[in-house]
């Protein structure tokens, strides 16, 4: 019997659905039509305007400020937890561990915003970058842990044994051998807290305080009352950056993945 | 003994940090909103003093069945459609060759990574009244130039469908590629049509994959904001808009408070279950451990 071609047809159906409004905007940021409901030239004038909007600049850095603390604080949290979870599964403690850091990711993030706001109003802490900062921590954490936990589960630990019963102390061992093995998945999870940080919304948008504007927030603005053609050019910018981030952890969780092998 | 409550210090030691943080700024606050759902609101956009049952009673307020029902519908739609797609997706790559399955993999993972705000932009911009879209559709004569493609419940749940799927996809690859094929062509040995052996054999089989694609689609879904704030509508608000807006706009926030209450009990709900569900099975995440 013939294989069915449907799951052929829906896949690569599914993935030109993907595509096809990307690859439009994309092409529209080279459009000088307002809309692009017709091509009128190919000009790079949009991201001539992009460049003289002071207010994007601040954005973008209020952005990056974020997200480097945010993915540094998270990184650290995240791997000491999935270090816990791994070591210790099975305790009545790293089930409940459990709990708390897989939560958030499956709770909508709206709620998680509004929630950190009502604290963050109650306890009136006055609202700007740290309080964005500590809001992505928060959800960063869980998916750092849940990165390094995938990678443990394939580590080797008779090699730690080998570096105890060299006489390497527990400092040295965690020092020079666990973190430099599990620097590829630290790394991934890493990054994909610092792209989770720079693309977040809902929760920034909650939590931010006035002169705290960072780019999510800036493009929503944009979009909502803004000028579509430079969205459509920030946006390929956006695109080109993040696309480069993914195959750069593609790369790493490879190495990760051979490397522990 | 002393050998074990060293264990136990060590533990805790490397327990506490993430613990602690996630108990200090996810759970009290989780917990912070049922309570301040009593609390009077301020003139200031504050929290007053005392307590109050106001709230509860402005929950009575004759839209919000309406836009319940919207929310709850569009979510299931979309979760729906998303696995409708995925599944299908999912066997496919879990059959095809290593080279051709990472190119789907990646070619899935990108969009997912893409900015959400930029992805539902691309959206706007298609379905725009002065946009491509449009104007084919009108050309070929298969709308009325008066027909709008935006601003409305169909354009909300395309967006949900098209921002969501990688979310549906990865799980249910996830549980196909460990899915044993030989069961089918075993089903077919014995008779069975292919349709058969993948409604009877495959989808059992992967049971994981489609409850953590449900989990993973249903409940963002419940709280979608932006996409219907974008492409929807006055008639296709969901209760994430009613949250913003008490937030933003009237600066009510015991108001928001209590919506969102309703909302953290309407997701916990589904939650639970599929935890119950799958508690023997995998209680790793799927998504997590395969897509990224």
């Amino acid at each position: 019997m013939r294989p069915s071609r449907v799951p052929l047809i829906v896949t690569w159906s599914v993935i030109a659905f993907f595509y096809i409004p990307i690859a439009i905007l994309v092409a529209n940021s080279f459009n000088s039509s307002r809309f692009g409901g017709s091509w009128e030239s190919t000009s790079l004038k949009w991201y001539i305007r992009l460049m003289d909007e002071p207010s994007i600049w601040h954005a973008l850095t209020n952005t990056l400020v974020i997200a480097a603390s945010a993915t540094l604080i998270s990184m650290v949290l995240g791997t000491s937890a999935a270090f816990a979870l791994h070591r210790f599964a099975g305790s009545r403690l790293q089930k409940l561990h459990y709990s708390i850091i897989y939560t958030p990711l499956v709770l909508p993030e709206i709620l998680m915003g509004l929630s950190m706001l009502l604290f963050f109003v109650a306890l009136k802490v006055q609202l700007g970058l740290a309080t964005i900062a500590i809001a992505h921590v928060t959800f960063c954490l869980s998916y750092v842990a849940m990165t390094v936990l995938a990678r443990l589960q394939d580590f080797d630990f008779s090699i730690i044994e080998a570096a105890q019963d060299l006489g390497a102390g527990w400092w040295t061992t965690v020092w020079k051998v666990l973190l430099p093995m599990l620097a590829p998945g630290i790394l991934a999870g890493g990054l994909l807290a610092f792209t989770l940080s720079i693309d977040d919304f809902v929760i920034s948008f909650f939590v931010a305080g006035p002169g705290s504007t960072t780019l999510p927030i800036k493009i929503y603005s944009m979009i909502k009352y803004g000028a579509p053609p430079l969205i459509n050019a920030l946006s390929t910018i956006l695109l080109a950056i993040t696309f480069l981030c993914v195959i750069a952890s593609q790369y790493l969780s490879d190495r990760g993945r051979r490397g522990a092998a | 003994m002393k050998a074990e409550a060293r264990v136990k210090l060590s533990e805790w030691l490397v327990t506490l940090p993430s613990f602690v943080w996630l108990l200090v700024l996810f759970l009290v606050p989780t917990v912070l909103v049922f309570a301040i759902t009593f609390k009077p609101a301020t003139p200031y956009g504050g929290i007053g003093e005392g307590w109050t049952l106001d709230t509860l009673r402005t929950l009575g307020n004759p839209n919000y069945p309406a836009i319940v029902w919207r929310t709850v519908w569009l979510s299931i739609a979309a979760t729906a459609l998303c696995i409708l797609l995925a599944t299908p997706m999912g066997y496919y790559m879990a059959r095809v060759s290593p080279s051709r399955r990472r190119l789907v993999l990646l070619l899935v993972i990108l969009p997912f990574w893409t900015s959400f705000l930029v992805r539902i932009f691309a959206w706007k911009v298609l379905l725009h009244p002065e946009g491509m879209l449009k104007h084919a559709l009108v050309s070929l004569g298969l709308i009325s130039p008066e027909t709008s493609l935006l601003y409305n419940a169909y354009a909300v749940l395309l967006v949900m469908v098209y921002t969501e799927l990688p979310f549906a996809i990865l799980p249910i690859y996830a549980a196909s590629e460990k899915f044993d094929f030989r069961l089918i062509e075993a089903a077919k040995d014995l008779g069975a049509s292919s349709f058969r052996a993948f409604r009877s054999v495959f989808l059992p089989g992967i049971r994981v994959g489609l409850l953590t694609a449900f989990l993973m689609v249903f409940i963002p879904s419940l709280g979608s904001y932006v996409i219907p704030d974008i492409v929807g509508g006055p008639t296709s608000e969901m209760i994430g808009n009613k949250i913003a807006q008490r937030t933003f706009v009237d600066r009510n926030l015991p108001h928001a408070a209590g919506l969102s209450a309703l909302l953290t009990v309407a997701v916990l709900v589904p939650m639970v279950a599929i935890t119950a569900l799958r508690r023997k099975e995998n209680p790793r995440s799927a998504l997590i451990e395969e897509g990224v």
